[in-house]
């Protein structure tokens, strides 16, 4: 029924198939929309949220989507700035996923203010001095460049490379991408940053808080380098999703094998960094604001003690570099996706970490810790952002040309 | 954030509560909701979400009776001055907006309401937890409308308050003041809600750099302690126990470490 | 954001932020008008070839 806008000599299941699982996942975009619709009429009471939980899943989900999409700017760096070649066979994908994170991310946010009608305030009435207002325009910035660069794949469509204009348009956009992708990974260095400094900088709550270098702490730093790191963990990752679902191969083995062994040396420095960074704050920040480290894990209600530390650092850090970083852990594909795996549930838990025990925990003596669910309407707003990229890239997948070896990996008679 | 502090010292308005003359009454909490507009819900058993500008915490020993000693610490936003009293309180530095300012001729950290989008950065930067969130419309009963202070604009929902040292009595009383060609405030022209309400006298109010201002000594007190004071947050408001336990429960120590009974006042010298 | 707005200064933060975030947008709009400008141009002169 649609085959006219499927690439040529490519396969995709049929368009009945297709349709109920976009169905599906309409029913959950509208679901999240409705509760959505909920917050934006009836206020923030519709969340779980309190006075001590100021920040909650949706930040944590905007910290965590955004680490995860850094695979686009990595990856575009890697692609356009440095020029390895390979790359091109999953840069667009990387594009897609990036694209899909940052619209999340954005979605989110504009859910969770309390006075949506006045977002712009924030651009307005910036304060340059404050961490969210670097988040907010490196944010918007940066969710232009994704969308600049996802317009050539978009125009690679076959019924839209039929005019003459918007091939032409794809060509020359294609021919400047480096120019885009340069900002685009000067933006994201920023706002990755930005996003680690937004905890990092409140020297008023000790276990976000870090030292630094003028006025980045060094949670600035870790949280760029991690998703450096960890981003094109979640593109390969989703690349492969895409692979098993649709039953072949997309990208060679080799572009996994450079990615995946880059991922592994970022993720392993990375961890040299983290390492350093938790020991001085356990050992010497911490202790000078009057805190033993212990006391943040042993009090913590949810009763995981130094558990989740040793959880994100040892398993989903170390583990997964290692893996990677080593030819036999790259070249075993059941190692090489729990590694990618891993390395994605170490960058989410590392913002769930940040974002949520310095709201839980007391910081007056007399004060108490403070627990806290998310209601429905929370959970069905931050899983809308998953259906909707999902969508996106189900739909870029079947009508576009994401992967260029597609065709020489599944020949079709 | 915008303009430093000029090279005149400025006021520098602030507390020091006696915590072994507060009875825990609440009177302070009372007056501060009624005299600022402080909007309640029909049902206030959750705390969490619950509006309090000034919010009276209990305080323990610990110990089992007959040594179990209790103490009630009144708690309002401490309008921090920062490190070395720039300005640069936890929540003043973080707003993207600019919609809450440190003011250097007071030392008085505002709050501007129409301005605030309630993206509640401040409150995670406050780890006295003096900010509070609108979750709710404000609804008034009927008649209570009518005895709303014209003075304070009530919040809408969706953006965060705060305890604002009752700044339109700042305001009123400079007024007078000019209007009697005056620049300078007695010290009892400007004094909060809760101080006045206060019937033990425990809350003392007034210009910590004004030397005929009971503060400016009583911020001297051999007990005076602030809370928080190692985070460098550098409140405002001072208080005053002579038990060491209340003392050492205004900070975080290590086991081994010893209560500081001297508060490290932090001055900015232009 | 802009130096007509009334809490606008002119110091070294705004100087490095608003700095940074106007070359962005003008590296942006530059890239999109030049490539907007070169598709009309090879269009009108019936340049299609496949890439």
């Amino acid at each position: 029924m649609d085959s006219a806008f499927i690439p040529k000599g490519v396969k995709r299941c049929s368009f009945g198939t297709f349709s109920l699982g976009m169905l599906v996942l309409t029913a959950i975009v509208f679901w999240g929309f409705y509760a959505a619709i909920l917050c934006w009429l009836k206020g923030l009471n519709q969340t779980n949220m309190n006075d001590s939980y100021g920040f909650a899943l949706w930040i944590w989900a905007d910290l965590a989507v955004i680490a995860i999409g850094g695979g686009a700017f990595f990856t575009g760096l890697l692609r356009y700035v440095i020029g390895l070649d390979e790359l091109k066979n999953i840069i667009n994908f990387a594009v897609i996923v990036g694209f899909c994170c940052y619209c999340s991310a954005m979605l989110i946010l504009a859910i969770d203010i309390g006075q949506p009608l006045r977002g712009w305030f924030i651009f307005w009435h910036a304060n340059v001095h404050s961490m969210l207002t670097e988040v907010a325009f490196c944010l918007s910035l940066y969710l232009s460049v994704l969308a600049i660069e996802y317009i050539p794949i978009l125009l690679e469509n076959r019924k839209i490379d039929e005019v003459p204009f918007f091939h032409n348009l794809g060509h020359t956009m294609h021919g400047a991408m480096a120019v885009f992708a340069a900002t685009g990974a000067f933006l994201s260095c920023f706002h990755q940053g930005s996003l680690g400094g937004v905890t990092g900088v409140l020297f008023g709550r000790p276990f976000g808080y870090r030292e630094g270098i003028f006025v980045w702490p060094w949670t600035f730093f870790l949280y760029t380098w991690s998703a450096a790191a960890c981003g094109p963990c979640f593109t390969m990752l989703t690349c492969k999703i895409t692979e098993k679902i649709s039953g072949k191969k997309l990208v060679k083995d080799n572009v996994y094998d450079l990615l995946g062994k880059i991922s592994g040396w970022m993720i392993g420095t990375y961890m040299v960094a983290k390492i350093a960074d938790t020991l001085y704050w356990a050992y010497v920040t911490s202790p000078s604001l009057g805190f033993a480290v212990m006391d943040y894990y042993n009090a913590h209600p949810l009763h995981h003690g130094i558990w989740i530390l040793i959880l994100e650092i040892v398993i989903c850090g170390v583990l997964p570099a290692m893996i990677l970083i080593s030819r036999k852990g790259r070249a075993n594909a059941t190692l090489f996706t729990l590694a990618t795996i891993l390395a994605v549930i170490g960058v989410c838990l590392n913002r769930w970490v940040m974002v949520m025990t310095p709201m839980a925990m007391p910081v007056m003596t007399f004060d108490s810790w403070v627990s806290y669910f998310p209601s429905w309407q929370e959970v069905a707003t931050t899983i809308l952002p998953l259906a909707g990229g999902i969508m996106i890239v189900s739909l870029s997948f079947r009508y576009l040309p994401v992967f260029p070896q597609e065709q020489e990996l599944n020949p079709v008679d | 954030m915008k303009k430093e502090s000029s090279h005149e010292p400025g006021r520098k308005y602030g507390m020091v509560i006696d915590l072994d003359k507060c009875t825990g009454c609440g009177s302070c909490m009372v007056a501060c909701m009624a005299e600022n507009n402080v909007s309640f819900k029909e049902d206030e058993s959750n705390k969490l979400d619950s509006i309090t500008w000034m919010r009276v915490y209990r305080l323990t020993n610990n110990k089992p009776f007959p040594e179990t000693e209790i103490r009630y610490l009144p708690r309002p936003c401490m309008h921090c001055g920062g490190k070395g009293d720039l300005g640069h309180s936890p929540c003043v530095s973080v707003c993207p907006a600019t919609a809450t300012d440190y003011d250097h001729k007071t030392g008085i950290v505002s709050q501007i309401y129409t301005r605030c989008f309630g993206c509640r950065y401040c409150m995670a930067a406050c780890p006295y937890h003096a900010r509070y969130f609108n979750w709710w419309d404000p609804i008034w009963p009927a008649d209570l409308k009518k005895s709303l202070s014209p003075n304070v604009s009530p919040r809408m929902r969706g953006v965060v308050e705060k305890c604002s040292f009752c700044f339109h009595r700042y305001q009123l009383a400079m007024e007078r003041a000019y209007n009697e060609d005056r620049r300078e405030l007695e010290e009892a022209e400007y004094q909060t809600a809760c101080t006045q309400a206060c019937p033990a006298g425990a809350i003392v109010f007034g210009d910590l750099n004004n030397p005929d201002h009971a503060v400016h000594t009583l911020k001297d007190h051999p007990n005076a302690f602030r809370l928080l004071e190692r985070l460098g947050t550098n409140p405002k408001v001072y208080y005053i126990s002579d038990r060491e336990w209340v003392r050492r429960s205004g900070d975080n120590y290590l086991n081994n470490e010893k209560t500081n009974t001297k508060p490290a006042v932090q001055e900015h010298h232009s | 954001m802009f130096p007509f707005i009334f809490e606008w200064v002119w110091d070294s933060g705004h100087y490095i932020f608003f700095g940074a975030m106007w070359y962005v947008i003008c590296i942006l709009t530059v890239g999109l008008t030049y490539c907007l400008v070169k598709t009309v141009k090879d269009t009108l002169a019936g340049d299609n070839d496949h890439h």
